[in-house]
């Protein structure tokens, strides 16, 4: 296959790990296990890191961002706390991350997730799902129409309980950039007990994953919002890249 | 003092949980029909060049239980090296799908495109793989490792060859069991544990 060129893509901004959460954590006891012992092999992206899938934007269907009517396909409305959940993407140079896929999912607003490993005995919600997605617009924004999800217990330490929190998954341009996460709201006492949230060791890490009341985006007599703004891995964008070997 | 650098930091990951299915594989974790078109089904569709192999395999943890809710994304170029987004790339190639472990036995297939060899930035040649992005309950973030091909010629691979302790390479390599068959087991932590990478 050597007749084929280099190719032409941007390498990625090596992530920095210490803004990430530690793999280990005894107080997070699943990641006892599930933890590698050895130290990652860290090196420079390569073509198949600084490339990623590519979505078709008509494939989303004008429900799939309102999870209060996605399950019943707009019949009837999911019980709880009406809230807006919008924000947007940057990379870590501050460029904004346009069409973007955005997938979310997260308990019901008594804290039961539609699955079949979920034993809490916290009823579902007939019209409750609990999964959305989008992609998000040239300058990065997205929103999603949610109710707020409840608190729940787990499994862990004796007494463990999850604060309010809506999962998040997002793509980038790069397999390499590939993120999930978890967004907390603003106010909860439960975030400063979660032995999940604190395996991410940076206080400051910690608080940017604490979406603030945005009352500003509220609509009146309907639904509140809270605002999640989002920083993805970046691509090192200098005039000295793609250098021939050797050189 | 400096000037202030305005780079922002990367949002901190947080564990995919032991739902994550609802999210990426709906139909998988009970919610078949929210969404007209699932996405992540298959990393190719009907008319794809190449060879359809099978690779199977399980999720593993440090305590050697083989891990039920365990799942990945998979990655990965077409026949002929070229990843979807480049010129090029063949049309029934998406090169990108969710893989679950099955509830039950917790063994995982994925059925794919045998890929080809890519070329990097600098021109160095990758021998054929497939990117992994394992993720899980417990697993804070991510873990990228890759499966090669024990039929394939590793051996000027710019990936392999940065492995130091060159008997950890084995662990990338999926063993061909018969015709367009492998197996390959992601082992989390201790004995045999998989090469994991940060790139």
């Amino acid at each position: 296959m050597s007749n084929r060129q280099p190719a032409e893509t941007t390498p990625l901004i090596p992530r920095n790990r210490d803004v990430h959460p530690v793999a280990y954590d005894p107080n997070y006891k699943t990641s006892v296990t599930r933890s590698p012992n050895f130290p990652l092999l860290a090196m420079e992206s390569t073509v198949t890191e600084e490339t990623g899938p590519v979505f078709n934007q008509n494939k989303l269907g004008p429900l799939d961002n309102n999870l209060i009517m996605n399950w019943t396909q707009g019949k009837a409305p999911a019980v709880g706390e009406r809230i807006l959940m919008h924000g947007r993407v940057l990379d870590e140079s501050g460029r904004p991350v346009p069409n973007t896929l955005i997938e979310i999912w997260q308990a019901n607003a008594g804290g039961r997730y539609r699955h079949i490993k979920d034993t809490y005995f916290a009823p579902l919600d007939p019209n409750f799902g609990g999964c959305g997605r989008t992609v998000t617009d040239e300058n990065g924004h997205y929103q999603f129409l949610t109710i707020r999800p409840g608190a729940y217990p787990w499994p862990n330490r004796a007494n463990d309980w999850r604060p309010m929190h809506i999962h998040v998954s997002l793509f980038g341009s790069g397999f390499g950039q590939r993120l999930i996460t978890q967004m907390y709201f603003q106010g909860d006492p439960l975030i400063d007990l979660c032995p999940i949230l604190s395996t991410v060791k940076d206080r400051a890490q910690v608080d940017r994953l604490v979406a603030p009341l945005d009352l500003a985006s509220s609509k009146p007599l309907d639904f509140l919002a809270y605002r999640f703004d989002i920083v993805m891995r970046g691509r090192r964008q200098t005039m000295f890249e793609n250098k021939p070997e050797g050189m | 003092m400096t000037q202030k650098l305005d780079t922002l930091q990367e949002t901190a990951s947080q564990t995919a949980g032991p739902f994550v299915h609802i999210g990426m594989v709906p139909t998988y974790a009970g919610l078949g029909g929210i969404y007209e078109e699932e996405i992540g089904t298959s990393t190719f569709s009907d008319g794809a060049k190449g060879d359809v192999i099978e690779i199977t395999g399980t999720i593993i943890d440090g305590a050697g239980f083989v891990m039920r809710d365990g799942m990945f994304e998979a990655w990965q170029a077409d026949a002929n090296g070229i990843y979807p987004g480049q010129d090029g790339v063949d049309p029934n190639v998406s090169g990108w799908a969710r893989v679950c472990a099955d509830p039950e036995s917790g063994e995982w297939t994925l059925r794919t495109i045998k890929p080809g060899s890519s070329v990097n930035r600098d021109g160095k040649e990758q021998a054929p793989h497939i990117a992994i992005w394992v993720v899980a309950r417990g697993i804070n973030i991510g873990l990228q490792t890759r499966i090669y091909f024990d039929d394939e010629d590793n051996s000027g691979d710019p990936v392999l060859s940065r492995i130091e302790h060159k008997h950890r390479i084995d662990t990338l390599l999926a063993k061909k069991t018969e015709d367009g068959k492998y197996r390959f087991d992601i082992r989390l932590q201790g004995e045999g544990e998989t090469v994991f990478f940060d790139m």
